[in-house]
C-alpha cells in the first residue's frame, strides 16, 4: 500500500496492522491480524468488542505507545510504524491526547500540575501557560481545586483532571480506553458529555468501551472480533468541518 | 526551549526528594561521612606532617648534627660506681676533622650543659648553649634586641650571654635584661641581647629525639667562656650518688652547602668520626633525611586515608543505587503516565539522574561543611595544627558528585528502558 492510495481526508489511517506478542517458540498470541481503519478528522469514533478482541491494543498502537508487527500506520500525512523512540514521544506529547480507564494521574502532583505534565516535556514556559490551565480546570468544572492531590478527589473528578490534562496541548485525537469503566452511571455521563463536547469542538475522538449506551454517541462504531475489524455500524454522519483535511506543518 | 524543561526536570527532581525526606537523608549519610572523613582526615594528616616538617625544618634541611650520646654499655655502670668518671663524645679535634669534609660550610661547635639560671629571685632551669658566633647563621634565628656574642667575646672568655625571648620574660618581668647580668653557677654573666628563633616564636619545648636544643629557656655563651667556668669535667648528682661525666662537645652541627651536598657527606661523616671513636658514642641525625621520611609517611598516610574515603564513597554510592533502584520500581507507573504525555527517554533519564546527583551533591555539601567544621574543632580543643586544603575539599565534592553520576545512571537507564506500556499496566 502507497501513500497514494490514503484517504485524503483522513487523520487516522491503518493498512493491515497487526500486533504479534511473542511469548514463547510455541506460545504466539496475534492480538491484531491486520486491522485497515480510516478515521476522519472531527470524527468521533467508538470501538466494541468482547474481551480480548484486541480493543485496548489497537488504541496503544493508534496512541504510539506501542509499535506494530506489521501493516503501516498514518497519522495525518506521517508513517508512524517507521519512527523512532524520541519521535514516537514528541507524537504523543503534541498530537494525541489520552484518557485511561484507571485515570492514570501522578499521585504526588496537585491537579494543576497533573494538567502540566504535558506541558513540562514540550519545553515551554508553565508560567505562559497558568491561564490556560484555568481555563481548562474550568471546563472540567474543578477550578476550585486545583492544589488537591488526586486522593482528595472523587473517581469522576479525577477522570476529569485527566480529560483537562489530554487537552493541555491542544491535540488532534483523543484517545479514551474504557473512560468510564471505573465510574457510576451519572458521573460516567458527565464525563462522557465533557467528550462530546470536545469532538463538537473539532477534536477527532477514538474511545474503547463495553457500553451501548456510551457507543451510541459516537458517529461510528466499530466491532472487533479476534483481532479483526468485525462489523461497522454509523450512527450519524460527520459534520462537514470547513478544513476536512489535515495539514502536517 | 531547552532551558525551561531543564529547569522544570530539576525542579521536579528536587521535590521528590523532598517528598522523602528522612530517606533522602538517610541516603545522603553514606556521601555526607565520606566527604567529611575526607576533609577531616586530610586536615588533620596535612597538620600533622606540617608539624613534623616545621621541626625538622627547624633544624636545618643544610644541616648534619651530630650529638654525644653516652655509650650504652657504660651507663649501667655508673649508676653503681660512686665517683666514676666517663669520658666520652665529641672532641675539639673532631670539629677540626669535620672542617675537612667536602661540601662542609661551617662546622658549629656546641657545649650544653643544664643549669638554673637567676635573676634576683627569679630562677629558671636552662640549657647554657657554649657556642660560637656564627651560630644565627647556621641555626635560624633572629636578633630581637642587641646583638649575638661576638668574636672578642669568645677571645676574652667574656662572662657576656644572649637570651631567648621567652627567657627574658620570665626572668625580667619588669626590668630592661640589656642593663643586667644573670647568674649562672658562680658566676655572672652579661645580657647583651635577646634572640627568637625564627618561626617557632610560639612553639613550647617538647621532649623528642630530633628535637634540638629546646626552644625556649635557652642561654647562649662563648664556647670558650663555657670551658673555662664549667670545666671539661661535669659532675652529675643523683639520689646521693654523684657521677662525673667528661664531654668536650656535646654538638656539632655541620651546616652543608647545599642539599645534595648533605646526602653525601653523611656517611663521609661517620667515616671520619668512626676513625677516632671505638665505642658508639655518638649519632648523627640529618633532617633532610627526616623530612623525607615525614613526606614520604605523608604519602602512606594519605593513601590509606585515600581508600578508606574510597571504601565509604563506594558505599554511599551503593546505597544511592540501591534507593534508586527501589524509587524506580516503586514509580514505575508514574514513568509510564510521563512517557504517555511525550516523556523521551532522555527526559526519565535526566529526571532520576538529578535526583541522585542532588542526592550526593547536596550529601557532599554537608560532608564539606561538617569536614571543615571538624578539624577546626579539633583544633580549638586539642590545639593541634589541622590544615583544610583547598585541594582536599575539590577532591571530596568533586567526588561525591561523580559517585552521584556513575550510581545514578544505571537505575535512569533502568526507568528510562521501560516500556510505556508495560510500565502504565504496573501496580
Ligand atoms: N503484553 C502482552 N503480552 C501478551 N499478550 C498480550 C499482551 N497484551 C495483550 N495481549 C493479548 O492480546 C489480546 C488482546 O488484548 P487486549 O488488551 O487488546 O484486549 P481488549 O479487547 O482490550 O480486552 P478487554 O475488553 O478485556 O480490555 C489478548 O488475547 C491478550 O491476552
Ligand atoms: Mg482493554
Amino acid at each position: 500500500m502507497t501513500a497514494s492510495a490514503l484517504q485524503p481526508n483522513a487523520m487516522i489511517q491503518t493498512v493491515g496492522l497487526e500486533k504479534t506478542y511473542v511469548l514463547g517458540a510455541e506460545n504466539i498470541v496475534r492480538a491484531l491480524r491486520g486491522v485497515d481503519l480510516a478515521v476522519t478528522q472531527g470524527s468521533y469514533v467508538a470501538i466494541m468488542g468482547p474481551s480480548g478482541s484486541g480493543k485496548s491494543t489497537m488504541l496503544n498502537l493508534l496512541g504510539c505507545l506501542d509499535r506494530p508487527s506489521g501493516g503501516s500506520y498514518f497519522l495525518g500525512a506521517e508513517d508512524v510504524s517507521q519512527m523512532d523512540d524520541d519521535a514516537l514521544s514528541e507524537v504523543r506529547g503534541r498530537r494525541i491526547g489520552f484518557i485511561f480507564q484507571s485515570y492514570n494521574l501522578i499521585a504526588q502532583l496537585t491537579v494543576l500540575e497533573n494538567i502540566q505534565v504535558p506541558l513540562v516535556y514540550q519545553g515551554v514556559d508553565l508560567r505562559d501557560y497558568e491561564e490556560r490551565c484555568q481555563e481548562l480546570a474550568r471546563l472540567v468544572g474543578l477550578d476550585d481545586r486545583l492544589d488537591h492531590r488526586p486522593n482528595q478527589l472523587s473517581g469522576g473528578q479525577q477522570q476529569r483532571v485527566a480529560v483537562a490534562r489530554s487537552l493541555v496541548n491542544d491535540p488532534l485525537i483523543i484517545l479514551a480506553d474504557e473512560p468510564t469503566g471505573n465510574l457510576d452511571s451519572k458521573t460516567g455521563r458527565e464525563v462522557l458529555d465533557l467528550i462530546d463536547r470536545l469532538n463538537r469542538g473539532g477534536k477527532t475522538i477514538v474511545l474503547v468501551t463495553h457500553d451501548d449506551h456510551v457507543a451510541e454517541r459516537a458517529h461510528r462504531v466499530i466491532h472487533m472480533k479476534d483481532g479483526r475489524i468485525d462489523r461497522e455500524v454509523v450512527n450519524r454522519p460527520v459534520p462537514e468541518t470547513p478544513e476536512a483535511t489535515f495539514h502536517h506543518e | 526551549m531547552l532551558r525551561f524543561q531543564f529547569i522544570g526536570t530539576v525542579k521536579l527532581g528536587i521535590k521528590s526528594l523532598l517528598l522523602h525526606k528522612l530517606r533522602s537523608v538517610l541516603t545522603m549519610l553514606g556521601i555526607i561521612f565520606g566527604v567529611c572523613s575526607v576533609i577531616a582526615m586530610l586536615a588533620i594528616g596535612e597538620g600533622a606532617s606540617y608539624e613534623a616538617q616545621e621541626r625538622i625544618k627547624k633544624l636545618g634541611s643544610n644541616n648534619i648534627i651530630i650529638n654525644s650520646i653516652k655509650p650504652a654499655e657504660e651507663s649501667g655502670q655508673t649508676a653503681s660506681t660512686r665517683g666514676f668518671q666517663i669520658d666520652y663524645g665529641l672532641t675539639y679535634r673532631d670539629g677540626a676533622r669535620l672542617q675537612a669534609i667536602p661540601g662542609a660550610l661551617r662546622v658549629l661547635p656546641m657545649r650544653i650543659i643544664r643549669e638554673n639560671v637567676r635573676f634576683s629571685r627569679n630562677e629558671v632551669p636552662c640549657q647554657v648553649i657554649g657556642t660560637l658566633p656564627f651560630y644565627p647563621a647556621v641555626v635560624g634565628m633572629d636578633v630581637v634586641r642587641g646583638r649575638f656574642l661576638c668574636e672578642m667575646d669568645e677571645l676574652h672568655e667574656n662572662n657576656v650571654c644572649v637570651v631567648t625571648a621567652g627567657l627574658a620574660q620570665r626572668l625580667f618581668p619588669y626590668q630592661d635584661p640589656l642593663q643586667h647580668a644573670v647568674k649562672i653557677a658562680e658566676f655572672y654573666y652579661r645580657v647583651v641581647g635577646i634572640v627568637r628563633e625564627t618561626g617557632t616564636a610560639e612553639q613550647r619545648p617538647q621532649t623528642g629525639q630530633m628535637e634540638g636544643e629546646p626552644l625556649d629557656n635557652n642561654v647562649y655563651i662563648p664556647l670558650s667562656t663555657s670551658r673555662v667556668r664549667f670545666g671539661e669535667v661535669l659532675m652529675k648528682r643523683a639520689a646521693g650518688s654523684f657521677s662525673a661525666e667528661k664531654v668536650e662537645l656535646h654538638r656539632i652541627t655541620v651546616q652543608m652547602e647545599g642539599m645534595s651536598a648533605v646526602e653525601t657527606a653523611d656517611p663521609q661523616i661517620k667515616q671520619v668520626l668512626n676513625r677516632f671513636h671505638d665505642r658508639n658514642d655518638y649519632e648523627t641525625v640529618v633532617p633532610l633525611e627526616l623530612l623525607r621520611q615525614a613526606e614520604a609517611t605523608k604519602r602512606s598516610f594519605n593513601m590509606v586515608l585515600g581508600s578508606i574515603a574510597a571504601i565509604s564513597l563506594l558505599v554511599g554510592g551503593i546505597g544511592i543505587m540501591n534507593i534508586m533502584l527501589a524509587s524506580v520500581t516503586e514509580r514505575t507507573r508514574e514513568i509510564g503516565i510521563r512517557r504517555a504525555l511525550g516523556a523521551k527517554k532522555r527526559d526519565i533519564i535526566t529526571q532520576f539522574l538529578v535526583e541522585t546527583v542532588v542526592l550526593s551533591i547536596g550529601g557532599g555539601l554537608i560532608g564539606v561543611t561538617v569536614g571543615v567544621v571538624i578539624p577546626f574543632l579539633i583544633t580549638a580543643f586539642t590545639g593541634r595544627i589541622t590544615i583544610v586544603t583547598a585541594y582536599s575539599i575539590a577532591l571530596a565534592f568533586g567526588i561525591s558528585g561523580a559517585v552521584g553520576i556513575v550510581f545514578g545512571l544505571y537505575p535512569a537507564r533502568a526507568a528510562a528502558d521501560l516500556d510505556p506500556i508495560e510500565a502504565l499496566r504496573h501496580e
